[in-house]
C-alpha cells in the first residue's frame, strides 16, 4: 500500500518563508498603515478608507499619475521600435556578434544612481559635454534645471539610452532562434523584406517582445532613482513622477497613512496595466 | 520549361562543395538527385534556387540566364525535409502566401488553394494551424504550397525523409501524379536508391559534389557507368572484389575461378574490380547463379519476405564482407561456413581507375 505523508510541505516551506518576509509581511504593514492614522509612540487610530479617498481625489496625485503615464508611454513608443530596429540590423554571426552584444549590454550594467548623476553632469549647460555643445556651439537654449521641456527630453533620452538595450537583446534572441529554412521559404515565396519582417520575424519575436514590453512597462512605471538623481522632480513639479511624489509624501512630509494608501493604489495600477498588456498580447495564442 | 546547369561550382572558403557540374533537367518526369548524405544534393538545389551564390557557371531557365536573378524572381518552389510552414498562419493562408505576395486576385487565390488542397486531401484542415496537423499533413501543406504556386521549377529536398514508413509510401505514390502535366521541372533529392527507382524519370547520381552519371533511372540502374555509380545505386551496398583476369578465366581470391562470357571475355588480361548486387548472390545454386563462393556468416537479417546474410570470404581487405539477398527464409547460422552462388553474368567489371570495363 502506498503511504501518504505531508513531507512535500518541507519543500515548499523555504519559498513560503522567503516570500512571506520579503513581500507579504511588508505589504501587510503597508495595508496596516493605509487604514490608520499614526502618531508617535505607536499610537494608531482607525481611519477606514479615508486615505484612499483623499489620494484618489487629490489633484496632486492625478498630475503625478498623468506624468507617469506620459513618461511610460513615451519610453515604450521609442524603445520598443528602436530596440527591434537595432536588433534587426545587428549581425547574426561572425566576429562582430560578441562586440555588439557587449556594447549593447554596457548601459544596463551601470548602477541607476550613477546613470542619473552621469546625465546630470553630461547636460549641465556650462560644463556638461552635451549641455555645453547645445548651448554654446549650436546656440540652442537648453537647461533642464529651468525648462520643463528640456527636463523631459533629458529623462526620456536617459531612459532610452539606459534601457533600449534590454529590448534589443530580447528581440535579438528571438531573431537568432529563427531557422534559416523560414527565410529561404520566404525568399522562395517571393516575399519582400517587409513581408519577412511582418510574417516571420515579428511572429517569432512575439513571445520575447511580450516579455520586453512587460518589463519595460513595469520598470518605467516604477522608475525612481534616475529621475530623482537627475532632476529631483523639477523644475517645479514637472518631472515629479509617481514614485518621486510617493517618497516626498512618505519621507518628506512623513504622512505615512496617505503614502501607504498611495502605494497600494500605485501597485494596483501597475498590476492592472501589466495584466491588460499581457492579456492583449497573448490573446491570439489562446485560440 | 527546362532548367540547365552549365559548369556550375560552389565554393565555401577553400572547400569546393560542388565541382563543375552540367545538367539539363526537363519537365514531364522526375529528375532525381541520388546520393549519400553530404554528396551535394542540397547544395546543388540551393544553387539552382539561387539561395547560395555560385562560384562559377550559369543556371539557365528556358535558355534565359537566371544566374544573377534573386530567388524571389526565379519563380520556383522548394519543399524541405523539415516541414516548413508559417506557424502563425492557417493552412489556407500558408498555401496562399506565395500567391498573395505575387499580388493575385482574391478569388483566384481561393480557387487555386482549393484545388491544391483537394489534390492533397487538405480540405477539412484549411482553417487549422500547422501545429495542429500531423507530420504527413504538414508536409502535404508544404507540397500544396508548391503546387498552388505553379512555379517553373519545383525542388523537393528529401521531402519524405521525416515521415513514417506508411505515409512515405503513400505520398511517394502520389507525387508523380501531383506534378504530372504541370510543366514544371521537378527535382527530387533522395539518398535512397529504391525511391529513385520507384519515382522513375531520370536520375543524376551524386558523389563528393559531382554528378557521376545522369540518365534514365532504369538505364543507370542496369548500366552503372563507373564504380561510384554502382555503389551509389545499390541498397544494401553492392558487393565488390578484386579479380584477376587471365585468358578466359577470372579468379577471385585464392580459390574461386570461373569462365568469363560476353564482353567480359574480351577484356585484356589484368586486374579488375567486379561489382555484384546482393540479390545476384544467392544461398542456393541456380542455372544462372553457379559460381560458388564460400564464406563465414557474420550477420543475418530477415526483412519481410527477404533474408540477407553478410559473409566473409577470407580474401582480405580487397574484398571485405559480401552480402547475399534472397527471397524466402533461409536458415543461416552466424559464425558458420556457408556456400553462396554468384551469377557471373550480372557482374559489372571496372578498371582500376573506376571506369566501367564490361
Amino acid at each position: 500500500m502506498k503511504t501518504e505523508n505531508q513531507k512535500a510541505w518541507f519543500f515548499v516551506l523555504p519559498v513560503l518563508l522567503l516570500v512571506a518576509f520579503n513581500a507579504l509581511i511588508p505589504m501587510m504593514t503597508v495595508v496596516n498603515y493605509s487604514v490608520q492614522e499614526t502618531f508617535g509612540d505607536n499610537v494608531f487610530f482607525w481611519q477606514g478608507l479615508d486615505w484612499f479617498q483623499q489620494i484618489l481625489r487629490s489633484d496632486r496625485f492625478h498630475a503625478a499619475l498623468g506624468r507617469q503615464f506620459l513618461f511610460t508611454f513615451l519610453i515604450l513608443i521609442i524603445e520598443v521600435p528602436l530596440g527591434i530596429a537595432i536588433a534587426l540590423s545587428m549581425p547574426r554571426s561572425g566576429f562582430w556578434v560578441p562586440v555588439c552584444l557587449v556594447l549593447m549590454a554596457l548601459p544596463m550594467l551601470i548602477p541607476w544612481n550613477v546613470v542619473g548623476a552621469m546625465w546630470n553632469i553630461f547636460t549641465l549647460p556650462d560644463i556638461g559635454l552635451l549641455g555645453y555643445f547645445l548651448n554654446h556651439v549650436l546656440g540652442i537654449n537648453y537647461d533642464m534645471t529651468q525648462d520643463p521641456i528640456a527636463a523631459w527630453v533629458t529623462i526620456v533620452t536617459m531612459d532610452v539610452w539606459h534601457w533600449t538595450s534590454l529590448v534589443v537583446l530580447l528581440a535579438y534572441a528571438g531573431l537568432v532562434s529563427i531557422p534559416d529554412a523560414y527565410y529561404q521559404a520566404a525568399k522562395i515565396d517571393g516575399a519582400s523584406n517587409w513581408a519577412v519582417f511582418r510574417f516571420i520575424q515579428l511572429p517569432k519575436m512575439k513571445t520575447v517582445l511580450t516579455i520586453a514590453i512587460l518589463l519595460r512597462f513595469m520598470d518605467s512605471f516604477n522608475i525612481y532613482t534616475e529621475p530623482f538623481v537627475l532632476t529631483g522632480g523639477g523644475p517645479g513639479n514637472s518631472t515629479t513622477l509617481l514614485s518621486i511624489d510617493l517618497v516626498k509624501i512618505a519621507l518628506g512630509q512623513f504622512d505615512l497613512g496617505p503614502a501607504a494608501a498611495m502605494s497600494l493604489i500605485y501597485f494596483a495600477i501597475t498590476l492592472l496595466v501589466s495584466w491588460l498588456f499581457y492579456t492583449l498580447m497573448t490573446k491570439d495564442d489562446l485560440n | 520549361m527546362a532548367l540547365e546547369l552549365k559548369d556550375v561550382t560552389k565554393r565555401v572558403g577553400a572547400i569546393q562543395h560542388i565541382k563543375e557540374t552540367s545538367l539539363l533537367l526537363e519537365p514531364g518526369h522526375f529528375n532525381v538527385l541520388l546520393g549519400a548524405t553530404g554528396s551535394g544534393k542540397t547544395s546543388l538545389i540551393k544553387l539552382m534556387a539561387g539561395l547560395d551564390p555560385m562560384a562559377s557557371g550559369q543556371v539557365l531557365m528556358d535558355g534565359e540566364d537566371v544566374s544573377r536573378l534573386s530567388t524571389q524572381k526565379r519563380n520556383i518552389s522548394l519543399v524541405h525535409q523539415f516541414f516548413i510552414n508559417y506557424p502563425h498562419m492557417t493552412v489556407f493562408e500558408n498555401i496562399a502566401s506565395p500567391l498573395k505576395v505575387a499580388g493575385m486576385a482574391k478569388s483566384e487565390i481561393a480557387d487555386r488553394v482549393e484545388e491544391a488542397a483537394a489534390i492533397l486531401q487538405l480540405k477539412p484542415m484549411l482553417h487549422r494551424r500547422p501545429h495542429e496537423l500531423s507530420g504527413g499533413q504538414q508536409q502535404r501543406c508544404a507540397l500544396a504550397r508548391a503546387i498552388a504556386k505553379e512555379s517553373r521549377a519545383v525542388f523537393l529536398d528529401e521531402p519524405l525523409a521525416n515521415l513514417d514508413y506508411k505515409l512515405r509510401e503513400e505520398l511517394r505514390d502520389q507525387l508523380p501524379e501531383l506534378f504530372a502535366g504541370r510543366g514544371a521541372v521537378v527535382v527530387y533529392a533522395t539518398s535512397e536508391p529504391e525511391e529513385a527507382l520507384l519515382l522513375g524519370g531520370k536520375t543524376a547520381l551524386m558523389r563528393d559534389g559531382r554528378v557521376t552519371q545522369f540518365g534514365a533511372t532504369a538505364e543507370i540502374y542496369r548500366n552503372p557507368g563507373n564504380i561510384d555509380a554502382a555503389r551509389v545505386f545499390s541498397d544494401p551496398p553492392i558487393n565488390t572484389a578484386r579479380i584477376i583476369k587471365q585468358g578466359s578465366m577470372a579468379r577471385l581470391g585464392a580459390g574461386v575461378t570461373w569462365e568469363l562470357s560476353g564482353s567480359a571475355a574480351t577484356l585484356s588480361d589484368g586486374s579488375y574490380t567486379i561489382a555484384v548486387r546482393p540479390h545476384h548472390v544467392l544461398p542456393v545454386a541456380r542455372d544462372s547463379a553457379k559460381v560458388q563462393l564460400s564464406g563465414r556468416v557474420q550477420v543475418t537479417e530477415l526483412s519481410g519476405s527477404e533474408s540477407s546474410a553478410h559473409f566473409d570470404m577470407g580474401t582480405g581487405s580487397d574484398t571485405g564482407s559480401w552480402v547475399s539477398l534472397a527471397h524466402g527464409v533461409h536458415p543461416y547460422r552466424v559464425g558458420e561456413l556457408h556456400d553462396f552462388y554468384m551469377d557471373p553474368a550480372q557482374a559489372y567489371f571496372f578498371a582500376p581507375d573506376g571506369s566501367r570495363a564490361a
